[in-house]
């Protein structure tokens, strides 16, 4: 009296678009889905940037989007950027928690006016077919504590699984954005597993070859989710870890002072990332939690000042 | 009569402010187009994830003209007067004018008719006034517009009679277009008026009015369980919200591995509700059973094929993390997670989780000798344990289903089942209409750390104020009644109260004063609330608020007794010995009252025998010995309706007292003995109940 057939998985469905596939007949390839998804931005006339070469929590940090989110200067960008979660790692043992995940980041300075309708033509892109999907936009405010930003949006879902998130940015830095821009975070892992209709993201297709070329995302990844997770948790000096806080700090104060905005941003990210070391150590408890986002966040500020103070960037 | 056509196309507005907003705008215009002197004869509201629309019919085509009469200057006023008066009435000559005697002499009087405005002329404002005073409770700027919104507005259809009116809202395009659905029928919908819209959004597969498609959802769900013999888990809040994140309501029925059906019931839900907003399928038996249903957004091509596997993936995904949890943190027995709540900060100021279930252990012990039949080595047990979940990765991953898991790994770990589900219970009531516990080991945990957060925040100065209560400290007062009188405890809680700040230890200031006073007026609210209370199982009728105030001025700290006492004395009043005992006391009391504030003294020493005179002295005085102690007798046996009995028979002596003694007499050791005599009355009155703060 149950329902015996289970419907074929979301790989199977794509099969049918040829357009979408190479020519294994698999589905994307994980560099192919970041490829793609970088044209359609192209075309969309984002100048396509490379990571930021700085440990970073989430593309939102990457200068691209927090400092030019400022300012009154028309941008528009997109690129990939790791984000490191150290306490998000599993030592490799979680099909779904890394401590090192890929965002495709865009930004939209101004918002356009048809935000929504150019993120669902990426999806299509991808070959995210809006007639075969459910595809909902559910309210997610998103807030950055340490960076002094939030902004109102959603994350998006497709077939109850979210894939991105879609923020129209209000503040960074405790400064207004004016003009309010368009963030597309996209979950690069996410989506891929769920173009390939994989379970585990170690088993992801990296490069879409067959036989002995085929690279797995886990034979790219899996070892550094090992050796960072240890590190993470377990071997991470926290003592020296507050010291290059400190430091950190130091540094990006002394750079304020002297108005050059992006080596003092780098200090702040820096500073950022040894406060979420020390947070997945253990090493701080909920009243310095507190304490360090705010030193984090007042580094923020600084520098998003000093940007704004300094010569117009697209000069 | 006109027709007024609104829409509002918006991105997705957020389920949960929908309703709101909706009530909220269909108020504003109704207000604002009465006041405009324009009034519809209905307006009706509707609203979906990106539209709210308000239709209004028979509203006036025009405001109704309106005569205005200005007194000019005085007929002969310089020229320069006369001509500024013209101007600003609006009139081209001073014969225009009216010339009118008055007492200071003949005025020229502009009579002018000012025509009402038509309603296409009001309304832009008047709409543009109601969007910007609309209230969200968050909401954004965005480059299309200076007017805040909830999330960008995408276009506005604005249509009187189906003429289509402008509104100044920068670059959001104002017309008589919308849009469908934004999959199914994404394209300009042209419209002409309000009844062409709501049938052409019904082709673009929007289902505009939210109680349709609450209705569609319901009956997709309905007949989709009952195709599998199986029955809804009903769900009326998450039925509310989906019906918020859907345009076009499609029911979908989703399978759960076999596997996962060996977790908890409420992991299963949990993990399907609160995160993916999925409703629960039982067996007959309400078991739960192996599928879940979903509303989609989408009539896929496949007829929902992908929209399943995928849905059925991303909860694979997720029961697969909680089994993970669930394996994992059974492998720990949860005693040995005790110790790690030292890490887990409670408040600042008052130390750790683990001190606090250290506190409320200790008071677990005092508590158990209250509550009839608790184990007072089981009720230390479960409330050492009662936290201990909080490590957990389950709780880690779910923090709604603190307590719960706690039970089972307590079980798990082959604790007494009291104590499991003690651990389960302690959270409990979480306000007026949760369970509220009645099994003794239960009661003793759920008491003991409301007692210890009530006591530990007053403590430290965190008492509730106005409208703040960040610590939800009303509601634990409230559960601490709810536990008390709906099991009929009879407990101290002065002595409670002692006991949990000597838990706390010396270092922090003793607040059970405060403390009393906040119980007292959280049962007054508890009580308004309920309109009854429960005492032993027996329902009390409406009892008023002065009689809880007159019994629980007496320092009565027993709940139970409290309420007893109040609605005695309420039964009691009603009578005529009742009226007796309100005469004398207020006969009495009253001219004590104002000698005392004349005298600037109290009267409270003991009557002296050798200073009575009359008859009727002697009488009041033998009365009231013998009132009193049959009141006080009757009072320590909890007699409390006889106690009130002896006190109602000093009505007659007070009355021949006043008939025919002076108080006020020229003797002035005299006079202090009898106002001492009626202060005697008075406070013996008082040990039964405050009668003072009785009204009426």
């Amino acid at each position: 009296m149950l329902p015996q057939a289970r419907p074929p998985a979301a790989g199977q469905i794509a099969r049918d678009r040829a357009d979408y596939f190479n020519t294994n007949g698999r589905a994307l390839s994980f560099q192919s889905l970041i490829l793609d998804l970088q044209r359609f931005w192209a075309d969309q006339g984002c100048v396509i940037l490379q990571p930021y070469d700085i440990q970073v929590g989430a593309g939102t940090f990457h200068p691209a989007t927090a400092l030019r989110a400022l300012g009154p200067e028309p941008w528009r960008a997109a690129y990939v950027q790791p984000s490191r979660r150290p306490t998000d790692g599993r030592y490799g043992e979680n099909p779904n928690r890394v401590q090192q995940h890929y965002q495709l980041q865009v930004i939209l300075k101004p918002a356009p006016a048809d935000s929504q309708d150019l993120y669902l033509a990426s999806l299509a892109t991808i070959g995210i077919d809006a007639g075969l999907h459910d595809i909902r936009f559910v309210e997610d405010d998103w807030e950055s504590p340490t960076l002094g930003a939030w902004g109102l949006g959603w994350e998006v879902w497709v077939d109850g699984m979210e894939v991105s998130q879609f923020t129209y940015f209000q503040q960074v830095g405790g400064i207004e954005c004016d003009p309010v821009s368009t963030e597309l975070t996209y979950g690069l892992e996410r989506l891929a597993m769920y173009v390939q209709g994989v379970e585990s993201m170690f088993d992801l297709d990296y490069n879409g070859a067959s036989g002995p070329a085929r690279v797995t995302y886990g034979q790219v990844f899996k070892r550094a989710e090992r050796e960072f997770s240890a590190y993470n948790f377990e071997l991470a000096d926290t003592v020296r870890l507050v010291v290059h806080f400190a430091d950190a700090e130091t540094e990006c104060q002394a750079l304020v002072d002297r108005g050059l905005a992006l080596p003092a941003y780098d200090q702040c990210l820096k500073a950022s990332h040894l406060f979420n070391l020390l947070d997945a150590r253990g090493a701080i408890s909920v009243t310095e939690r507190t304490a360090y986002i705010l030193r984090v966040r007042a580094l923020a500020n600084a520098c998003c000042e000093a940007w704004l103070a300094g010569p117009s960037s697209v000069d | 009569m006109s027709e007024l056509l609104l829409e509002l196309l918006s991105e997705e507005i957020p389920a949960r402010m929908q309703p709101r907003a909706i009530e909220g705008l269909t108020g504003l215009l109704h207000d604002k187009l009465a006041a405009a002197q324009i009034p519809a004869e209905s307006i009706r509201g509707y609203v979906t994830p990106r539209r709210l629309t308000v239709v209004a019919e028979g509203i006036l085509a025009a405001q109704p003209d309106r005569t205005e009469e200005r007194r000019g200057p005085r007929v002969g006023a310089p020229q320069p007067a006369i001509d500024g008066f013209l101007r600003s009435a609006g009139l081209a000559a001073v014969t225009e004018c009216e010339i009118r005697p008055t007492d200071r002499g003949e005025f020229y009087f502009a009579v002018v008719n000012r025509p009402g405005r038509p309603a296409r002329e009001v309304l832009p404002e008047l709409i543009h006034g109601a969007m910007a005073e609309l209230p969200w409770p968050k909401s954004m700027r965005y480059p299309a517009s200076d007017l805040r919104w909830v999330r960008p507005l995408t276009s506005i259809l604005f249509m009187l009679d189906g003429e289509v009116l402008p509104l100044p809202l920068d670059r959001v395009p104002v017309g008589r277009t919308t849009r469908g659905h934004r999959l199914l029928a994404p394209g300009e919908i042209c419209v002409s008026n309000a009844a062409d819209y709501l049938k052409r959004l019904r082709k673009a597969h929007v289902v505009l009015d939210q109680g349709c498609r609450t209705e569609m959802i319901c009956k997709g769900l309905e007949a989709a369980v009952s195709a599998e013999g199986l029955s809804l888990k009903p769900d009326p809040a998450l039925l509310a919200e989906v019906t918020g994140l859907v345009e076009f309501p499609v029911v979908l029925m989703g399978t759960i591995d076999a596997d996962f059906m060996a977790l908890p019931p409420e992991v299963l839900s949990t993990a399907m509700r609160a995160h993916q907003k999925y409703f629960s399928c039982l067996w007959p038996d309400g078991t739960p059973a192996p599928r879940f249903l979903f509303v989609a957004n989408n009539v896929a091509v496949d007829r929902g094929r992908t929209i399943i596997a995928g849905n059925e993936r991303v909860l694979r995904a997720r029961l697969a993390d909680a089994r993970f949890f669930w394996d994992h943190d059974r492998r720990v027995p949860l005693k040995s997670r005790v110790e790690a709540l030292k890490d887990r900060v409670f408040h600042a100021k008052l130390g750790s989780v683990y001190d606090k279930t250290e506190r409320i252990a200790a008071l677990s012990e005092l508590l158990a000798g209250d509550v009839h039949g608790a184990d007072p080595h089981l009720s230390r047990r479960a409330t050492r344990l009662a936290k201990a979940d909080l490590s957990t990765g389950m709780v880690g991953e779910f923090p709604e289903l603190q307590g719960i898991m706690g039970r089972y790994y307590a079980l798990h770990d082959g604790e007494d089942e009291r104590v499991a589900n003690a651990i389960a219970d302690h959270y409990k009531p979480q306000g007026p209409y949760d369970f509220c516990p009645r099994a003794p080991e239960s009661i003793v945990a759920a008491l003991a750390d409301k007692i210890d957060s009530l006591a530990a925040f007053f403590a430290i100065g965190e008492a509730p104020t106005g409208s703040r209560d960040p610590f939800a400290l009303r509601r634990a007062a409230q559960g601490i009644i709810r536990l008390i009188l709906e099991n009929g405890l009879r407990v101290s809680l002065r002595a409670i109260f002692a006991c949990a700040a000597d838990a706390l230890g010396p270092k922090y200031p003793d607040a059970t004063g405060e403390l009393l006073a906040f119980i007292a007026d959280r049962l007054k609210v508890h009580l308004r609330g309920e309109g009854f209370g429960i005492v032993g199982g027996a329902k009390l009728t409406l009892l008023r608020h002065d009689l809880i105030a007159a019994v629980f001025a007496l320092d009565e700290d027993d709940l139970v007794r409290l309420l007893a006492r109040a609605a005695e004395l309420a039964g009691f009043l009603a009578t005529e010995e009742g009226t007796n005992l309100l005469v004398a006391y207020r006969r009495a009391s009253n001219i004590v009252a104002i000698e005392e504030r004349r005298d600037h003294r109290r009267y409270d020493h003991d009557v002296q025998r050798k200073l009575l005179r009359e008859p009727e002295e002697f009488a009041l005085a033998a009365n009231l010995d013998l009132a009193s102690d049959g009141a006080m007798r009757a009072l320590a046996r909890e007699e409390f309706d006889a106690a009130m009995g002896h006190l109602a028979t000093l009505r007659r002596p007070v009355d021949e007292f006043f008939d025919r003694v002076t108080v006020n007499t020229e003797e002035p050791k005299l006079r202090e003995n009898r106002l001492r005599l009626l202060s005697a009355i008075r406070a013996t009155m008082n040990r039964v109940a405050d009668f003072s703060q009785i009204e009426g």
